[in-house]
């Protein structure tokens, strides 16, 4: 009897810690993020991995037009996601590597990810669904292990990021976040935009219009993409 | 021989019939030709409605559409006026190749927050909204001459932050830390 009681009292004990373990990871987590990690001179590391979640539509077009300027000696190399159901995105991300990178185009990965919401979907069904794209999502981000995720929306890129947070809080990497919010976004952030600015999950989160960062302080605004 | 005006009709890869019910409505065939216009090219993306061409004979229009091309910008170039939904894309593909637009906004969608963006560009006069019930009303009052270039954008400004924060591009500190 007392042996049991004792084996309880050490497991209760594990569990505290453990729980105790993670706040503090967490904490630690939220109060690192979004301070400047210089890669360059710090880590010496000249490259990042990087993923591109491509979120359909406008939503591509902004993105492609980041990628359109990134110096590829430095993010590198690129992986990029889309939804299952898009059925351009990753084509269109395929013939700007080609313009762009000529012959190292062929070290890009592409996949798709299911969607956590279609567009009109009802926010019952869309539970199950999200906890579809979450598994996947984590299974993606755990194999990839990007030092980098560009994303802007929509919820395509909700649990990918969910995943690149846990991946920092496991301490498996330190993968710095980037948001940038949807130019047709004027005057309110969008729902997966709402979640990261409250959640603190990005590093750097910008917007496409003076009033919208006047809105949200922790925004960054450094002109249009579009 | 008639000089050829086109007007460009792009509902993107979403459903819109309201809007090419609008547009192939005689009273605005007939607005349109009494603007000046010759023909029309309407994309009709997932949209059932599909526009008769006699419509357009009888107003002395042609009618020509298609459900969905991947690359619109021939059609966007040779275009003399664009009527578009209220899509991101669509908008700024327009306005990049400098075409008189008039935004089209679907009234039956829920939460929509497209008309936010079209309103505030409308607002600094790069383009015209209207609904499928104002359609003609807005193409009737338009002036076109008075719509403001969209000024190009700038995504080096923020691959150059971004570039900083990662310290692949020294940041504004660090240099006048230098100093």
């Amino acid at each position: 009897m007392e042996e049991d009681e004792q084996g309880v009292r050490w497991w209760a004990m594990v569990l505290w810690a453990l729980a105790v373990g993670l706040l503090a990871r967490l904490v630690t987590v939220w109060m690192l993020t979004g301070s400047p990690l210089v890669h360059a001179e710090g880590t010496g590391q000249r490259n990042l991995k990087t993923l591109i979640v491509l979120g359909s539509g406008g939503h591509t077009a902004e993105i492609l037009h980041i990628v359109e300027k990134l110096n590829f000696e430095h993010y590198f190399p690129r992986c990029y996601i889309a939804a299952v159901t898009d059925n351009h995105s990753l084509a269109k991300a395929k013939k700007l590597e080609e313009e762009k990178a000529g012959e190292n185009a062929k070290h890009c990965s592409y996949y798709r990810i299911y969607r956590s919401r279609e567009v009109g979907q009802s926010y019952i069904t869309s539970i199950g669904t999200t906890l579809l794209a979450m598994g996947h999502a984590f299974w993606l981000a755990f194999s990839i292990r990007p030092d980098i995720i560009i994303c802007n929306g929509p919820g395509t890129c909700l649990p990918v990021c969910v995943a690149g947070f846990v991946l920092k809080v496991l301490g498996v990497k330190w993968v710095v976040m980037v948001y940038v919010e949807s130019i047709a976004r004027v005057n309110k952030l969008s729902l997966t935009g709402q979640l990261f600015y409250k959640l603190h999950l990005m590093d750097q989160f910008f917007v496409q219009w003076p009033k919208l960062q006047q809105k949200f302080p922790r925004t960054q605004y450094v002109g249009r993409l579009m | 021989m008639k000089q050829n005006r086109m007007v460009f009709v792009t509902v993107g890869s979403t459903l819109f019939d309201a809007l090419v019910e609008a547009v192939c409505k005689r009273e605005c065939l007939l607005t349109l030709r009494k603007l000046g216009y010759t023909s029309l090219v309407i994309q009709l993306g997932k949209g059932k409605f599909v526009p008769d061409k006699s419509a357009g004979e009888a107003e002395d229009i042609e009618i020509e559409h298609f459900p969905y091309k991947p690359n619109l910008a021939e059609y966007l170039g040779k275009a003399d006026l664009v009527i578009s939904h209220a899509g991101s894309g669509s908008i700024f593909e327009t306005l990049r190749a400098q075409r008189p637009l008039v935004v089209v906004v679907n009234t039956l969608l829920m939460d929509n927050h497209q008309s936010e963006l079209a309103d505030e560009l409308a607002e600094r006069k790069y383009l015209y909204t209207a609904s499928p019930e104002k359609l003609v009303d807005t193409l009737r009052t338009m002036k076109l001459e008075t719509l403001v270039p969209y000024p190009s954008s700038e995504p080096s400004a923020l691959v150059k932050t971004l570039d900083q924060f990662l310290g692949f591009a020294p940041s504004i500190r660090s240099v006048s830390d230098h100093r």
